[in-house]
């Protein structure tokens, strides 16, 4: 194992949505590499491009130019059933706004990545189980998501995110509907999974007192990486600019 | 895999339980449309040429009019005569029998009762043409029918009107102002490709109904049977001869006279059928289509949902082929299901409305696998279509759409 390759690594990678007045660039030339079982948390204004970021390294889009090595293996070269593979093998996900399916139960919600994975019903039942078990959703596992609140939703998200074991969690806002309590849990359990099962954590957060549970922090500004560093030295000359 | 992926399927047709519901509606509507409508035109038709068969393929008439109708040809032709029944049965060795056949409607009075029936004047050969067995009593006796006696052979309809169900045979019935003996009771035939009542008939002997029913010594019409093994074609031509002669027709005149052969007739009434078949079958199209549409707006209208769910999908890892092999699976189940209860409904349906226009329930089994198929088609191209689209998406652009 080759410990100096990063896991996730882009290089000047643009995307530019829509053409001529109504162009956009919500990633401009984009440099950016996440080392295995770092904890990364990505901040920035509104609208600075921080989904966008995540959505291509989640592999769920395709950037406009630049490349994106993962493992150092370069991802625009992949198909989309390869891509397919990364994301069900390598990566977990958590949306920004759940995206979790009507009308099933946080259990087949959590178990619908397992069945990709080609896992026995009684294998996938477990595995789900113990995710949320893990999420404190212990005794919610047959509720729909609408019979859930927003944390709780969050939380069958981030289950189902964990449970194929991953080797990078993605979190766009996973606080982002909570309180300040639920969030502490939320981030607690992300720590748990960073330092315990070793999995690489990239979260977008908008809260210094979430970013603080990283280990750095990606400051961007309109589609460019405007700093990074630890979250002392990137978040205090913020604050002295308020 | 596969079994996974219909496990997959039928989840989904579940947790959308409305949404499979009118899916599945759409085809059981389509589908039994098309199976009751075609089901019950094939049956009329069967009737037809079972009706047809019964009255007997060798069977001819012979009526007098010329063939063209018209304003050219409007002269009354003459009616026949006994003596013509008897020339076409001894002098043709290609006809086996015939009868004269006289026909008007009157009330029939037993006692109390009274019933509006059609009697007929003709003799014991005519049941012998038509094939009509009596299952109570006899036929005419040779001195009845000579002497032109007033006895008469009723139908089950008749039977039915004025004695129930017990026994007429030696009952006496007054038909207008002549007092008959009941001799015989024919066997019950059930109503004719045209509804009418076959039962509901009085038969006399022919000489007491022109002598005391109508006061004329006419014959309206001649039934013959061809002799066995020989054409209707041959006995036709013969019959034609016959009548030219004696009724003194010209060379180079026109017959006054018809002689039709039930195969003509039947392929006449088969013709009315299949233009009836016909129109059944494009209100049964529309009513498919109709299916169709409802099936296509309702995939269309959960295109959002599905699109989606199946980012959702792709986002977890899924590829694009697993997906759409789950949507095409669960386009078929409800296709299925939709299409099996259609084909239940449909035969059911048919069958009720068979039994009520009393016709034979003859279903098509191409027809039925032919509604299932389309069905089938609309089900799978508008479930299966966009989800095609939405799993050759980026995941992103298919968890945004709206
Ligand atoms: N599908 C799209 N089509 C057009 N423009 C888009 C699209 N997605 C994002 N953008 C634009 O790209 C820019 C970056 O968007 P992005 O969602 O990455 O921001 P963000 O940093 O995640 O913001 P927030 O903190 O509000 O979630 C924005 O200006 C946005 O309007
Ligand atoms: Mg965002």
């Amino acid at each position: 194992m080759t410990v100096d390759i990063p896991v996730i690594a882009l290089i000047n990678v643009t995307k530019t949505y829509g053409s001529g007045e109504a162009e956009v660039n919500a990633m401009d030339g984009v440099d950016l590499t996440v080392k295995a079982g770092e904890f990364v948390a990505l901040m920035g204004p509104s609208g600075s491009g921080k989904s966008t970021a995540m959505n291509m390294i989640g592999c769920l889009d395709s950037p406009t130019s630049g490349d994106y090595l993962f493992n150092g293996v370069h991802v625009g070269s992949l198909d989309p059933d390869q891509r397919a593979l990364l994301r069900r093998n390598y990566l977990g996900f958590v949306f920004q706004g759940f995206n979790l399916l009507p009308r099933t139960s946080a259990l087949d919600n959590v178990e619908l990545p397992l069945i990709y994975k080609g896992l026995s019903a009684a294998e996938r039942r477990a595995q789900a189980l113990d995710a949320l078990e893990k999420v404190g959703l212990k005794g919610r596992e047959h509720h729909d998501p609408s019979e859930l609140s927003g944390g709780q939703q969050q939380r069958v998200a981030i289950a189902r995110a964990l449970v194929g074991s991953p080797e990078v969690i993605l979190a766009d806002e996973p606080t982002g509907n909570l309180d300040t309590k639920r969030s502490l849990e939320i981030m607690e359990l992300l720590r748990a999974l960073n330092e315990t099962d070793g999995i690489t954590i990239i979260m977008v957060t908008h809260e210094d007192e979430m970013a603080a549970f990283a280990h750095r922090v990606i400051w961007m500004v309109d589609g460019k990486v405007d700093r990074s560093g630890t979250p002392h030295s990137v978040l205090t000359p913020e604050r002295q600019q308020a | 895999m596969i079994k996974e992926t219909i496990k997959l399927a039928i989840q989904a047709i579940f947790r959308n339980a409305m949404r499979s519901i009118l899916t599945v509606l759409g085809i059981v509507i389509g589908v039994a449309a098309v199976i009751t409508m075609m089901t019950v035109g094939q049956g009329s038709s069967d009737q037809v040429t079972a009706d047809v068969e019964k009255l007997g393929t060798n069977v001819l008439i012979v009526i007098p009019g010329g063939g063209q109708m018209g304003p050219g040809n409007t002269s009354v032709a003459a009616a026949f005569e006994l003596r013509d029944v008897d020339a076409i049965i001894d002098q043709l060795t290609s006809v086996r029998t015939a009868a004269p056949f006289n026909q008007t409607s009157l009330n029939a009075v037993y006692g109390q009762q009274d019933t509006r029936t059609s009697v007929v004047g003709t003799d014991g050969q005519y049941l012998e043409v038509v094939d009509w067995p009596i299952v109570l009593g006899r036929s005419f006796l040779a001195t009845e029918e000579s002497a032109g006696r007033a006895v008469c052979i009723v139908g089950e309809t008749v039977r039915q009107n004025l004695f129930g169900n017990t026994d007429p045979i030696g009952e006496t019935i007054r038909l207008k102002n002549v007092s008959c003996d009941i001799v015989g009771l024919l066997e019950a035939k059930g109503a004719s490709s045209f509804g009418t009542d076959q039962d509901d008939v009085v038969l006399m002997p022919v000489k007491a109904f022109q002598r005391r029913v109508v006061g004329s010594s006419d014959v309206s019409m001649i039934y013959v049977a061809a002799s066995d093994g020989v054409s209707t074609d041959r006995t036709l031509v013969d019959i034609e001869v016959l009548m030219r002669e004696r009724r003194r027709i010209g060379d180079g005149e026109e017959d006054d006279f018809q002689v039709r052969d039930m195969k003509q007739l039947a392929s006449m009434l088969t013709g009315v059928t299949n233009v009836l078949t016909g129109l059944l079958s494009s209100v049964a199209a529309v009513s498919l289509l109709v299916g169709g549409i409802g099936i296509m707006n309702i995939m269309l209208v959960s295109v959002t949902e599905r699109t989606r769910e199946i980012g959702i999908r792709l986002a977890v890892g899924a590829t694009a082929n697993q997906v759409l092999l789950q949507f095409l699976v669960e386009a078929i189940v409800l296709s299925m299901i939709g299409g099996v209860v259609g084909i239940l409904f449909g035969l059911a349906l048919a069958a009720v409305a068979s039994n009520l226009m009393s016709i034979p329930f003859s279903p098509d089994p191409a027809i039925v696998v032919l509604a299932l198929l389309f069905s089938a088609a609309v089900g799978v191209i508008f479930g299966f279509f966009p989800a095609r689209r939405a799993a050759r998406l980026n995941p992103i652009d298919a968890l945004r759409h709206q």
